[in-house]
């Protein structure tokens, strides 16, 4: 079974819900999800940020479906890290 | 996070709400002031008259603040949205940015249009009471007006509370408005 560690991500978003807030809410998506929030351009109506996201078992979809709901756009995967935990993790 | 303090964030719906129910509330306290002041001075208005009309006015103030209010926010934030998904280069009616044009404006409605009602309705309490009552007898036409004049102070408070500056100050001076206002009725009724 494969599991996904660590995830970076290049997403565009509104300035609305904040930076807190927003990393806040991908860690909520998860119990021991760690978030790294940094942003790396500004612009009139959005940022770009890069959100590396660090947890034991990342549920990608959900991620992915969060950041569209908060009304971002996930641009690039730019980074990965995956485990593989063999059969036993399954049962 | 919850969403209804997601939207509450992306709308800023907090300072927005507080603004519409203090410059509505301040609206319909002015004008049951006007009312009541403007019954008083003219002789031998009878209390059911007086009270009809301040309910008809606060009606009025509750219908005209939650419809206003509503196609204003509704139109201001479907722009917002508009301008935002061009930014974004998204479709964002599924989005939390989407939920807030349809959520948010009937809230800022319902707390504009509540804010007159509730505080003429706090106004014309007197009208509704029996005197004497429980022994202390009152004229329903002053005690209305010292509502009034209670409210408008208690308004300005508020809003110096949540300004910071000097709340004695500012509810002092919307008492001194609320003076402005019974005079000028006076003398133009008189």
């Amino acid at each position: 079974m494969i599991l996904l560690k660590r995830v970076v991500l290049d997403v565009l978003k509104p300035h609305q819900p904040s930076g807190l807030e927003f990393a806040k809410t991908l860690a909520e998506c998860g119990e021991g999800y760690r978030v790294h929030y940094t942003v790396t351009a500004v612009d009139e109506k959005t940022e770009t940020v890069v959100v590396a996201i660090v947890g034991e078992d990342i549920q990608f979809n959900v991620i992915a479906e969060t950041i569209s709901e908060l009304g971002a756009s996930l641009h690039s995967v730019d980074e990965v890290e995956v485990i593989n935990v063999g059969e036993s993790k399954q049962n | 996070m919850n969403q209804v303090q997601l939207f509450i964030q992306i709308a800023k719906a907090q300072g927005i709400a507080r603004r519409y129910f203090v410059v509505n509330g301040f609206d319909g306290a002015l004008t049951m002031l006007g009312i009541v002041v403007g019954f008083y001075f003219s002789e031998g208005a009878s209390v059911e008259v007086a009270l009809s009309a301040c309910i008809g006015a606060a009606v009025a103030l509750g219908m005209s603040g939650v419809t206003s209010a509503y196609i204003s926010e509704r139109a201001e934030r479907e722009i917002e949205l508009r301008e935002l998904e061009q930014a974004m280069v998204k479709n964002l009616g599924d989005s939390a940015h989407g939920k807030v044009v349809r959520f948010i404006p009937p809230i800022i409605g319902i707390v504009n249009g509540l804010s007159p009602l509730l505080i003429s309705l706090i106004i014309i309490l007197p009208f509704w009471l029996p005197v004497p009552l429980f022994g202390f007898r009152f004229d329903p036409f002053e005690a209305s007006i010292f509502l009034a004049f209670l409210c408008l102070f208690l308004l300005g408070v508020f809003l110096g509370k949540i300004s910071g500056s000097a709340w004695l100050w500012s509810g002092i001076k919307t008492i001194l408005i609320a003076g402005t206002t019974a005079l000028i009725i006076y003398f133009v009724s008189s």
